[in-house]
Order: structure tokens, then sequence, then C-alpha cells
């Protein structure tokens, strides 16, 4: 166990463990994120399903002690990428092939996680200054306060509902929203089987399954956040 | 249909491992079709050896297919542009007349060049020597039926056991990793009942080496089962991360 992290197996552990990690998180967040554009379904006023469920996340005691957990599965993922593809880099070698890479058939998203990860650290900087820092309190805002008698009791929280229909009614913010979103698809679409394949959870009969769930967990996760955000732009 | 062709050679020329290389670029007329890519080398080294210049070296051994002693980048793609052959079986009638041919040896920090196109592949050795074998007594032989083996099983490893070791999956990976050749060697072995006897301890200690000797670390890109020539499977890797995981999880 000692030298575990040490084995080149180990840090792509790391890396697995933590992206499927973070996966489950994005489910959470596109769950949440379906509230936006779900009011008119359920027969509630429109954002008061979203500030509930901001209120709910804000407030409950799980997620004040799973949230330094998420930041430490971001953290990780991010160091140990760069710190695998610096030994990557040096493995390979100075000098590059004089005829290029002609292998066909090998997925792009595998080829390019990197950038679609530095892609996806960036647009989650823009999203944070967006809307982490604002509802958590760290850059103030005007905010309405709401209240939520359907809850069963007056519990009251902050209409962020507002907030993020007003940044969404902002084209360029929300190309860059679709921009992330679809990166992040691209990310997950390699990601999601490629960490089944290093826990070791993999074999002939399970690669084209696992490999068809990333696709659809890619379109799904990419997709959603992506819809929301042009839904929010064009109807909302 | 055979006939005749000619064609342009740039080849990786570097005189040893320290020396500073450089492509040159050599004309080889008349090859038929019909000849492997190495006749076609060996022409141009009798022409060369006629003009007084030195030949160009490369690694070559069986020429059938089963040694994994040729190597070769040619045209962006180990073994060159046919699917799960060697160098040594891949005929002149994949290229056209007068195409422009680039020849290069495998490009990856574990394998320095040492001359023209052969590099140096002897960490695959030491791999091997980590712990790719059996060292438990299996005494004399026994009745084929006295332990059984699934047909499945057996399969399975005749598959993984078909890598020839040419490092062609370390050359094609953007990671210079040699997780395929590795788990393929793992694999052969835990699949068997004789083999799984000292399954952890050899996972371990291949892993370590293959690591100490510098390769890089596996991202499932999947260009290694492209260009292997035996057509070794991604699921070996898989397989490899089981067998080692679960071993150092036993300590």
């Amino acid at each position: 166990m000692s030298n575990l992290l040490t084995a080149s197996i180990g840090r792509k552990l790391l890396m697995s463990v933590s992206g499927l990690f973070l996966i489950l998180f994005l489910f959470v967040h596109l769950f949440l994120n379906s509230f936006l554009l779900l009011d008119g379904v359920f027969g509630f006023e429109q954002g008061q399903m979203f500030n509930a469920g901001v209120h709910f996340m804000g407030t409950n005691p799980l997620i004040k002690i799973v949230e330094p957990i998420l930041a430490l599965g971001f953290i990780l993922h991010i160091v140990y990428s760069l710190i695998l593809t610096f030994q990557n880099m040096k493995a390979r070698g100075p000098q590059a092939y004089a005829s290029g890479k002609k292998t066909s058939g090998v997925e792009f998203a595998s080829q390019n996680m990197l950038v679609l990860g530095i892609v996806i650290v960036s647009f989650l900087a823009v999203h944070i200054l967006n809307f982490y820092m604002k509802m958590k309190g760290f850059i103030a805002w005007e905010a309405a306060e709401v209240e939520f008698p359907f809850l069963g009791n007056m519990a009251k929280g902050e209409d962020a509902y507002s907030l993020v229909n007003a940044t969404f009614k902002v084209l360029p913010i929300v190309i860059l929203y679709v921009v992330g979103s679809v990166a992040l698809a691209f990310h997950l679409s390699h990601g999601f089987w490629s960490g089944f394949q290093t826990i070791g959870w993999n074999n002939a009969t399970w690669m084209p399954r696992l490999k068809c769930i990333s696709n659809i967990v890619a379109i799904i996760l990419g997709g959603g956040f992506a819809v929301i955000a042009v839904a929010q732009y064009l109807f909302f | 249909m055979e006939k005749n062709i000619n064609i342009t050679l740039k080849v990786w020329r570097q005189n040893g491992a320290k020396a500073k290389g450089r492509f040159e670029t050599y004309k080889v007329d008349n090859v038929s079709t019909g000849s492997s890519f190495l006749e076609m080398l060996d022409m141009l080294n009798e022409q060369l050896i006629n003009e007084n210049k030195e030949p160009v070296a490369f690694d070559h051994d069986c020429r059938e297919g089963i040694c994994g002693m040729c190597s070769l980048y040619i045209n962006g793609r180990p073994h060159g542009p046919d699917d799960d052959v060697t160098t040594c079986q891949l005929h002149m009638r994949k290229f056209k007349d007068g195409q422009t041919i680039t020849i290069e040896p495998w490009r990856s920090a574990a394998f320095p060049v040492i001359h023209d196109l052969i590099v140096d592949r002897r960490a695959f050795d030491k791999i091997i020597a980590a712990g790719g074998y059996v060292s438990v007594n299996t005494g004399g032989v026994p009745d084929a039926n006295a332990i059984a083996i699934p047909k499945p099983d057996a399969d399975e490893a005749m598959d993984s056991a078909s890598c020839i070791g040419c490092g062609a999956c370390v050359a094609a990976c953007k990671n210079g990793s040699a997780m395929l050749f590795v788990s393929a060697k793992v694999s052969q072995l835990a699949l068997l009942p004789q083999g799984r006897v000292e399954g952890a301890r050899r996972a371990k200690a291949m892993v370590a080496k293959m690591d100490e000797l510098g390769f890089g670390n596996c991202t499932n890109t999947g260009a290694c089962e492209v260009e292997c020539p035996k057509n070794i499977s991604l699921s070996n890797i898989a397989r490899l991360n089981r067998e080692f995981l679960c071993a150092k999880l036993q300590d």
C-alpha cells in the first residue's frame, strides 16, 4: 500500500477516482440546474423551484461536509493531470515524428484531454465568479429575499434565480457556457470509460458497453448544461 | 498484379547514440510490388554499398512476423500503412509509383536510438526479467486433463501471448507508455493456473520496473491497440490495472 501513489497506476487511480467523483457532482449539479426550466411543469411560479434548491444546498449541513471534499477532488484531478502530463512528455522524448501521426480510429477526446481540461478550468473560473462567489456572499450583489411557503415552514432565501436569469441574458456569456459544456462533453466521453478502465473494471465484453455509457453520460451532462443556458437566454 | 515502382526514401541517419541525426534522401528504382519493405531496404543498402556509402542500419531477424525484431516508423505509422502486420510483412504493393516514404526509428525516451533506425529496446527485456516468467516448479508433463482450463481463458491467454515485444505500442503512444506490452505479458500468465500463483508479485515487479525505466503513464488513448501488429487488446490493460491494484491492496 505504502508506495501505491508513487506508481504510475497509482497516480492514474487518483485521476480516475477523483474524475468519477466529479462526474457524480456534475449529475447533482445538473439535477438542480434543471429546476431552472421546470417551474412551469410542476405549476410553480417562475424561479421558485430553483430558489428552493439553492436554499436547500446552501443550508444543508451534509453539503457543508461534501463541499471541501469536492474542492479536494478538483484540486487532486487538476494537480495530478499536470504531473502525469509532464511525466508523459518526458517519457515521449523531445523528438517528434517528422511524418506525423497517422494512426486512424483514435478518439479525438482521448488525445486532447489536457486541452479540454484547460478549456473547462477556464470556464470554471468564470462560472465561479458569475455565481458561486455571489451566492456564497464573497462578492456583493443585490439579492432580493424570497420565501418558500410550499416547503412547509416560512424559510427565506436569496433570489438566486434572478441572478442566473440575468446572467444568461448576456449573449457572450451564453456562448461561453455552451463552449464550456461542449468541452465537458468531449472530456467526459473519454474520461468516464477511461476511469473504469484504470480502476480495472473493464474487459472485452464491457469495453463497448462502457464506451456507450460514456457517450450517454457526456451527452446528458454536456448537452444538459448547454441546453439550460440557451433555454434561459431564449425563453425565460 | 505485380509491377515495378520507383520510390523516394527519406531515411533517418544517425551515426551513434550521441550523434546528431538527420534525414537523407535516396531514390530506389525498379522495386517489385511483390517484395517486402525490408527487401526494398536491402536493395537500397546494396545500392549504397556499390556507391561506397555506409548502408542504413535497421533491425530484422525472422522476416516472417514472429520474432518482433523489425521496427520502423513508416509514413506516420509504426510498421507502416498496412494493418496487423510487422514491417517485414509489409509489401511494397501498399505504396504508389513515385511516392516519397519517410522512415524513422521508434521515438521514445525509453528507446534511445543506437544507430540510424535501430533503437535500444532492452528496456522490454528488463521488464520481462523483473517478473514475466513462472518460477514455481511445475514438475513433469502432467496429463492434459489434470488441470482443466476453460477454453475462453486458454484462448485469451494465447491472444495475450501473441505479443512479440516489437515496441510498436510504445512508438505509437503519445505518452511513451509500455502498458500494452506489460499488460499482455502479465495477462498471458495471470490467465493460466501455473502463472496465477505468482500473479500479484509479477504485476508489482513488472510495473515497478516499467516506471523505473521511464515509460509514461497510460491514458487509455488506444493508439497502441490500433498499431499493434498482433492485435493485442486494450482490455489487457484493464486486467493489469486490476492485478496491480489488488496486489497493492493485499500488502
